[in-house]
């Protein structure tokens, strides 16, 4: 048993590492593909940033809070991107057939995919978002307690869970709508930049089904209300501020069964 | 190239893409949930800034932002690589024994396929915001044909530079490199994300005067909300203007060159 996991690891592995050489092929492209991405993050990070050359605050929080939540957000998307972002492209192996070639392998079909299709240039991407995180907790002095602390530590997991689920799920997508395109970057991307801010901006319908129903105020706004010992301007109980774990759990679960339920219904493409 | 061969290529570009009925409806959602998310984002900066956020009251905003979702598709922000990967394949041989120049052919097809988006994926979120939200309406009628010149002119310029990025191919082979970094000009410098007004004076001059991407989505948008009244309106087309010659003109000048080192591959 022990000896079939490590066979199965170490093909994972292989393929993974298979990607990353074939990728390094073209190398001005690559050097060009690993710039971009880390331009990216600083991009990401500029885009929150600028709001405060017209504004003091925003949504009630200060520059360096909201950098704060920015943070905690965007490491949890960037690990996440980086182990399960290139899921996505589950849509292009099931409209060309290519997903049975995955199928007949004696391996798991999800890790598979997750190695073929590895992107090492989004590791720039999540080291870029934990120095952002880092200098924003030491920008806003957080006054340490071992609550505080576990929420440090624990608000990149549950993030990294929520938006990994997030990928999977959405990916599922395509084993029933082929066509369905960018609708699941709506709520991946679309979450993560809903994240980026305090909750506090949004308002209505809206903020009721992405910070609540969808959970993405459990990743970085209710952590960073922790760590900066403000009392939550919407008003929701004490308790509300540490489900995240509970939330990244049902996540992960309904992902999982989407995703069970979305290999079974793939009937292939023919032809 | 005869008028006529340039209808009937546009005629296809729109024919072609109207038939990714589900795919351009899914985009449209995308896009409409963006809007949520950016209106929400820039309200709370103005809000911050007393109600004004760089000359721009809410409702100015609320236009800026859906227009703005709306012209994802049609002015193509986000990249194609429809003729990069032509290239790689070896397939844009058959691109060079028609009797028509590539350039002129691709610039058709795109034309027509921004007139199909200008139906489909302009309208849905536009809609939406405007029930939604309190959106600026023009004050003057002549801003909706200015407009309208605004999108035609961001369509070539943004044409022009997707066309470069794809002739990297030629060189590269692999243009995802390239493509991403045009992704991070096309929607971080454009004034998609935000109007690059809320940028340091010197910082939007070198936007405008050294890279094509304020043409491509903050003028059509500043047309629109008539930032600046109309010398503002025709200083913005007159920069799209600028760049699309320059654009077509490093198309050609760049075509001519990858022709000379074209190298078919596959057998």
């Amino acid at each position: 048993m022990v000896e079939g996991l490590q066979g199965r690891l170490g093909a994972y592995g292989r393929l993974t590492i298979a990607q990353v050489r074939s990728q390094a092929q073209y190398r001005v492209s690559f050097v060009m593909d690993v710039v971009a991405s880390a331009a990216f993050a600083l991009l990401d990070i500029l885009s929150v940033l600028v709001l405060f050359l017209v504004t003091p605050s925003l949504g009630g929080f200060a520059p360096a809070e909201v950098l704060l939540v920015a943070g905690l957000a965007m490491v949890g998307f960037s690990t996440a991107d980086l182990v399960t972002g290139n899921v996505e492209r589950l849509r292009h192996y099931v409209r060309t057939g290519l997903l049975d070639a995955v199928l007949i392998r004696p391996l798991g079909v999800l890790p598979q995919l997750l190695a073929i299709d590895f992107a090492p240039r989004r590791l720039g991407r999540v080291a870029q978002s934990l120095l952002l995180l880092v200098i924003a907790l030491s920008v806003v002095d957080v006054s340490w307690t071992p609550q505080r602390v576990l929420t440090a530590v624990l608000a990149p997991v549950v993030g990294t869970v929520f938006f990994g689920s997030l990928f999977v799920a959405g990916a599922t997508v395509a084993f029933w709508w082929i066509e369905s395109g960018e609708v699941a970057n709506a709520f991946t991307y679309g979450g993560r930049d809903f994240t980026v801010y305090p909750v506090t901006i949004y308002a209505g319908w809206f903020r009721g089904l992405f910070a609540y129903g969808l959970g993405f105020a459990f990743v970085a706004y209710y952590p960073a209300l922790v760590l900066l010992d403000r009392p939550d301007p919407l008003g929701a109980p004490e308790f509300v501020r540490w489900l995240g774990p509970v939330v990244a759990a049902v996540a992960a679960g309904l992902a999982w069964l989407a995703w069970r339920a979305g290999v079974r219904h793939y009937r292939s493409t023919g032809s | 190239m005869a008028p006529r061969t340039f209808l009937a290529l546009a005629g296809a570009g729109f024919r072609r893409w109207s038939t990714y009925r589900q795919a351009t409806i899914a985009a449209a959602f995308t896009n409409t949930v963006f809007g949520f998310l950016r209106t929400y984002v820039l309200l709370a900066a103005a809000a911050g800034a007393g109600g004004v956020a760089a000359g721009y009251d809410g409702p100015m905003l609320v236009a800026f932002v859906w227009l703005g979702q709306g012209l994802i598709g049609v002015v193509m922000l986000f990249g194609d690589s429809d003729l990069a990967s032509r290239v790689r394949t070896g397939e844009v041989t058959a691109d060079l024994l028609r009797p028509v120049d590539p350039l002129w052919s691709y610039l058709a097809a795109d034309l027509g396929r921004a007139a199909h988006a200008m139906l489909t994926r302009f309208g849905l979120p536009v809609l939406t915001g405007a029930i939604v939200f309190d959106m600026f309406a023009p004050r003057h009628a002549g801003s909706y044909p200015l407009f309208a010149a605004s999108v035609l002119a961001a369509v070539v310029v943004s044409f022009s530079f997707r066309y470069l990025t794809n002739l990297s191919a030629f060189w590269l082979l692999d243009h995802r490199g390239v493509a991403n970094a045009w992704l991070l000009g096309s929607t971080l410098l454009s004034g998609l994300v935000f109007p690059i007004r809320f940028l340091p004076d010197w910082a939007q001059l070198t936007l405008w005067l050294a890279t094509p991407f304020p043409a491509m989505a903050q003028a059509p948008l500043d047309v629109f909300v008539e930032y600046g009244g109309v010398s503002g309106q025709l200083l913005a087309i007159g920069n799209q203007l600028m760049w699309a010659a320059a654009g077509l003109a490093l198309c050609r000048l760049a075509q001519r060159r990858a022709l000379r080192r074209l190298v078919i591959q596959g057998g």
